[in-house]
């Protein structure tokens, strides 16, 4: 099976604390570590497992910059074979209907049987997926957490519902997944990993060589616009605790049997 | 202005609640409008839905079909490419249906897609300002998107209070025979129930919920000693389960379990808001995280900046004293 998967580099936010710059055009990039977005790393162990049962290559992709050459390497190192970077300063600040459209090209130019993205990154879109799925005129599903080949023609897959239910459907190949967290248990990366796939060439294709029509990338072709980032505020917010710890214990222990919580 | 739908989604008949909240969004993009309801379905299922929707649109617009008697949204998106005029904006709420629809259903109506938006600011001419949230909710957006061909907006559940405005009593328009014979490449088979695990969090007074903080499968051990001093179960966020710490049952979450206990102590989870969908009831939440930004803090009645795995241990000592004392 000749699988591609879509990943993206994302600032690693999940323990680290975000700052706005100082108009709030954007957040403060300088300080955080950029890896690969969470979703897309089971994308791609889950399209390693495919191929190792049943052969065939795994592909990554990202649209991005030369900088996004490393994520690629990191998943090649993980056991994809090929690492292609989707770069052109047309490409830059397109939405999310820019970047399907950059991909869609990039899958025409070859023959997958599977395409794979991680369910949603940072700006919680979740849309990429789905858009590429509708230009491609492929079947689509999102939130897919198994994934089991029944024959060369047809998946059956399992998507994440309400309350921790599975919504099993066949789907039919070539189809476009998006991949939730937890589906499987991606491998250890390590710097070994990398330094073998250091010397392996990672292409680049821009705007002429996936014949990707101007006028669908970029700004100009963008129907949806960040306009700036503000911080939230959501509710009165929490009373903070400022004591030393022994003392912020005690009182959330004198909370907690106030409220209730102590048997 | 453009016309506005809102697609509703129903399960056996019975209307989910985000179906009067994409009335109050659709308010929010033109206040002077009056949106219509889409319903698909099939037999009495559908009538009871198309029913309980009355009273909220002027318009419902019945879609029956035994192919869309189980949503599949790949139907349902050939289903709306048909029946909708072109320019029209379509609402669905943003869940796991939501996500499988629209952003394809922007791309075959030719339309901007907006989703996942928490507060509509209203229209200016061609352009829809909203606002959304980024990296899992430290930081909100302004959004300007371009409606002029339409668009599909996904609306987050929770985020619009439905309109206390008087009923009406919205006219039933079959659109069956627009629609006619449907065909996919994803084929639904069956729903498998979640598995019951060995402790049911949604039983318990109080809950030691723990997320990414907790760091290592091996610290979890310091929230159970916590959990146990205080005769509480541990629950937690996704990463937990996604890691393999804890089982998917102990899982909180639009994705997990929905809770209602007294007393929810957030012990590093930063706050996502499909983890704190599966906190009801108005809990008293303590929460403790590193990160003085975690958007946990802002729903939370009581916050501490530390790290859990010097703090739990210290309360669970603070429990055990007090336990002590008690039985002397």
């Amino acid at each position: 099976m000749e699988i591609l998967v879509c990943v993206r580099s994302v600032p690693d936010t999940s323990d680290n604390e975000i700052a706005l710059n100082g108009n709030g055009t954007d957040i403060q990039r300088d300080e955080l570590v950029y890896s690969v977005n969470e979703p897309d790393n089971y994308a791609v162990e889950e399209a390693l497992q495919i191929v190792a049962k049943l052969g065939g290559s795994v592909t990554v992709a990202t649209v991005g910059t030369d900088e996004d050459e490393e994520v690629l390497r990191r998943e090649m190192a993980m056991g994809a074979d090929h690492g292609v970077l989707l770069a052109d300063q047309a490409f830059a600040n397109s939405d999310g209907r820019g970047i399907a459209a950059i991909l869609k090209s990039f899958v025409k130019k070859g023959h997958y049987d599977l395409v794979l993205t991680g369910v949603q990154a940072e700006d919680g879109a979740a849309q990429v997926g789905g858009m590429l799925a509708a230009m491609l005129d492929y079947p689509f599903a999102s939130l897919v957490n198994s994934i089991e080949v029944f024959d060369g023609s047809k998946l059956k897959v399992s998507r994440e519902i309400e309350g921790g239910n599975k919504e099993i459907s066949e789907i039919d190949l070539p189809c476009v997944l998006s991949i939730q967290t937890g589906i499987n248990e991606p491998r250890y990366v390590g710097m070994r990993g990398i330094r073998a796939v250091a010397s392996v060439p990672v292409p680049t294709y821009g705007l002429a060589e996936l014949g990707v029509e101007r006028e669908s990338v970029g700004p100009a072709a963008a129907k949806v616009k960040r306009v700036d980032y503000f911080v939230p505020t959501m509710g009165n917010g929490a009373e903070m605790l400022s004591g030393s710890r022994e003392e912020n214990a005690e009182r959330v222990l004198e909370l907690l049997a106030a409220k209730g919580g102590l048997k | 202005m453009a016309r506005i739908f809102a697609f509703i989604t129903h399960k056996s008949g019975v209307v989910d609640d985000t179906a009067a909240e994409l009335a109050a969004a659709a308010r929010k993009i033109d206040p002077s409008g009056s949106p219509t309801a889409i319903v698909t379905g099939f037999g009495a299922e559908l009538d009871a839905a198309c029913e309980a929707v009355r009273p909220l649109y002027e318009e419902v617009w019945r879609v029956a079909s035994e192919t869309l008697h189980y949503p599949n949204a790949e139907l349902i998106r050939k289903a709306l490419v048909k029946i909708v005029p072109p320019g029209s904006i379509v609402l669905v709420a943003h869940d796991h249906f939501g996500i499988d629809l629209a952003p394809g259903l922007s791309i075959k109506l030719n339309a901007a897609f907006v989703p996942d938006v928490l507060t509509i600011d209203g229209a200016q001419g061609p352009a829809l300002c909203v606002v959304r949230q980024e990296f899992g909710g430290q930081v909100n957006a302004h959004v300007r998107c371009d409606i002029s061909s339409g668009a599909a907006i996904t609306i987050r559940p929770g985020a619009f209070k439905p309109l206390e405005n008087d009923a009406i009593e919205g006219a039933v328009i079959d659109k069956s025979g627009e629609v006619g014979a449907l065909t996919a490449g994803r084929r639904y088979i069956e729903t498998v129930a979640a598995e019951a695990g060995e402790v049911d969090i949604t039983k318990h007074a109080l809950l030691v919920s723990v997320g990414r903080g907790i760091q290592d499968k091996d610290n979890i051990a310091i929230a159970q000693e916590l959990a146990g001093a205080l005769g509480a179960a541990v629950s937690c966020s996704r990463p937990v389960v996604d890691a393999k710490w804890l089982e998917k049952s102990r899982q909180v979450g639009s994705s997990g379990k929905t809770v209602k206990p007294k007393v929810y102590l957030a012990c590093g989870i930063s706050g996502a808001f499909q983890h704190l969908a599966g906190i009801k009831g108005n809990p008293f939440i303590v929460a403790i995280n590193k990160n003085p930004k975690a958007p946990i803090f802002q729903v939370a009645d009581v916050g501490i900046v530390d790290d859990i795995l010097e703090f739990l241990p210290e309360l669970t000592n603070k429990v055990r004293d007090l336990r002590s004392v008690a039985a002397k």
